[in-house]
């Protein structure tokens, strides 16, 4: 049930991306609705993370146009409530940090410069790391953590911004089994509360039960879009949208079949 | 002892002595954020193209230490662009921007008729030589850059750690990332008559690498640099003093190896507490249905029994001997 009757969080008409002048993403549509949990799937290359990474702004889309929470992407400038956690191995920098002061840094989008916390700032902070389950290690160094818990950490960072759009390029890759479930229950949590979660995953384990709506990427186009598919199925046989038809030439090296844009 | 305590009455030291204490201060403050980036060479090329500056000074006769702001923050926002253009990486054009600097500040002094003998006191600093002027020079300077980099600590912590993260966050990292370097290069020119230019790098590097041995949070980790940059500077440049007595011994150099003889005696230190930190790090709850009971168990394990205690779950498991040993009743159980 969405709390507020609002535009929906994200919606790409007809967005392609080309990166160095390659055109990678091509003829995207969707549109995000408010509350929802979407898996973002497909294959190493499929473009899933291109699409994420034009959707938070950090690519240009080369055509079409993106609206998030209904205003337009140029015009767009209530970035607080967007929770981003980029595809990184660690979060661990050159210089050493307690899992406190990482999560911290995620407020930074509701801060203004020059100014302490506040006793707000403190509380959201807290709830963060009480959400991911690291509340016994917030003093610890993040170096310090393993691989998934680092994962949580980040996890952390984005809801302490308190976003009602959760956006994670691929928070669970070489994450072990306990700590997807401490990532999946951490999500549950935060999706209970009314929010939207766009989630680009190669396998979802344990996530699988919270997820409304799939999503499958192939070869920077839309392959399927509907309710969750089990394992099988997302391997499996594709049923491709009834789409329009595009007049761009097709890029691929000699050995690559040309089939990918119907 | 009583001629090394005159040399305080002494003018030109005590604003050797302020000099030092300022440069002690800056350096490190900016160099955290360079190490955090990975760029804690960035201080070194920005040292050299000041250089270039410092000859521009010598060639048109007005003061190097102006041009040499102008030339290193010029240089500052030419390595950001050459970085973001993602053409070279920033290892690369740091390269570029040492050899650059160095070669056309030595031809340059060259033209101006200059020797070797007054680039050397902007190469490896000249403390004694500084005025009231300078002094104030640095002083602002280091105001300036202390307002900046502690007031915007959170911005610049945010953007140096994950520019991806702090941009979709809707901070405006092309321009924090150019302040970080555009600070880098006030610092260079302002520990260019502490240190020299050639060195700078030391001083906003070594105490980083010094405090970070023993921190594990980064505001300890700034606090304790800035406190070790103090302590390196003022030390330095009395040891040079006192030593000066004896033979030829320039600050800059004393400061910079006193740095570094703080890094290389807090080293073991900090391979000792992160062997500890891992070490005593909780053991992963799993669920287990087997039973283990150690053999016979002579040794009596305690809080001060030696072995370290790891947290697992609700109890600790005494670590010895590649075994981890948990109470249970009468006996010891292998976890």
């Amino acid at each position: 049930m969405p709390v507020r009757p609002a535009a929906p969080p994200v919606e790409v008409r007809d967005g392609s991306v080309a990166i160095g002048g390659r055109p990678v993403l091509r003829g995207i549509d969707l549109t995000v609705r408010s509350g929802e949990f979407l898996a973002l799937m497909g294959a190493n290359g499929s473009g899933k993370s291109t699409l994420v990474r034009a959707v938070t702004g950090l690519l240009p889309m080369t055509g079409g146009g993106i609206a998030l929470f209904g205003t337009p992407y140029a015009d767009f400038r209530d970035w607080q409530r967007v929770g981003y956690v980029p595809q990184r191995s660690s979060a661990a920098t050159g210089v050493p940090a307690t899992v406190w002061e990482v999560v911290a840094s995620g407020r930074i989008t509701r801060r203004r410069p020059f100014r302490p916390l506040s006793r707000e700032d403190r509380r959201a902070i807290g709830d963060a790391i009480d959400v991911v389950g690291l509340s016994a290690r917030s003093g610890l160094g993040v170096s310090q953590l393993s691989g998934g818990q680092q994962q949580r950490v980040l996890i952390a960072r984005a809801l302490a911004g308190q976003p009602d759009l959760l956006v994670l390029d691929e928070p669970t890759a070489g994450v072990d089994l306990g700590n997807q479930r401490a990532l999946a229950d951490a999500l549950a949590t935060f999706k209970a509360r009314g929010a939207t979660i766009v989630l680009v995953a190669h396998e979802l384990g344990p996530m699988a039960p919270l997820i409304d709506r799939a999503v499958v990427m192939r070869d920077g186009r839309i392959a399927y879009d509907g309710p969750a598919l089990d394992e099988e199925d997302a391997h499996g046989h594709h049923h491709p949208l009834a789409g329009s038809h595009d007049h761009v030439p097709h890029v691929g090296s000699p050995l690559d079949e040309l089939d990918g844009g119907r | 002892m009583s001629d090394f305590l005159d040399l305080f009455s002494l003018p030109f030291m005590q604003r050797a002595l302020l000099a030092a204490l300022l440069t002690g201060l800056a350096a490190p403050a900016i160099g955290t954020f360079l190490v955090q980036r990975r760029l804690a060479l960035l201080g070194d090329g920005l040292g050299h193209v000041a250089v270039t500056g410092v000859a521009i000074g010598l060639l048109t006769n007005t003061s190097p230490t102006w041009t040499a702001v102008v030339v290193a923050v010029l240089g500052a926002v030419l390595i950001e662009v050459i970085r973001e253009r993602g053409h070279t990486n920033g290892d690369v054009a740091l390269a570029l921007l040492f050899y650059g600097g160095l070669a056309a500040g030595v031809l340059i002094t060259g033209l101006a008729g200059q020797g070797a003998a007054q680039l050397q006191a902007y190469l490896f600093g000249s403390l004694t030589s500084i005025t009231a002027g300078d002094v104030w020079f640095t002083f602002g300077l280091t105001v300036v850059l202390l307002v900046a980099t502690l007031g915007l600590l959170p911005q610049l912590f945010a953007v140096s750690s994950d520019p991806d993260f702090a941009r979709v966050a809707g901070l405006r990292v092309r321009s924090y990332n150019l302040l970080i370097a555009v600070l880098a290069a006030v610092t260079v020119t302002v520990a260019m008559r502490t240190v020299g230019l050639l060195l700078v790098s030391a001083l906003m590097v070594v105490p980083v690498a010094t405090s970070q041995q023993l921190a594990r949070s980064f505001r300890t980790t700034i606090a304790g640099a800035m406190v070790i940059g103090v302590v390196a500077a003022l030390g330095g440049l009395l040891l040079s003093a006192a030593l000066s007595f004896r033979a030829t011994v320039a600050p800059g150099p004393t400061i910079v190896l006193l740095a570094l003889a703080m890094f290389a005696s807090t080293w073991p230190i900090g391979v000792w507490l992160r062997r500890r930190r891992r070490l005593l790090s909780p053991f992963p709850s799993v669920e287990v249905h087997t039973h283990t009971v150690t053999d016979e168990h002579p040794h009596e394990h305690g809080a001060d029994c030696g072995h370290p205690a790891v947290p697992h779950e609700d109890h600790v498991d005494y670590v010895h001997d590649g075994h981890r040993h948990a109470v249970h009743g009468e006996h010891y159980d292998e976890h």
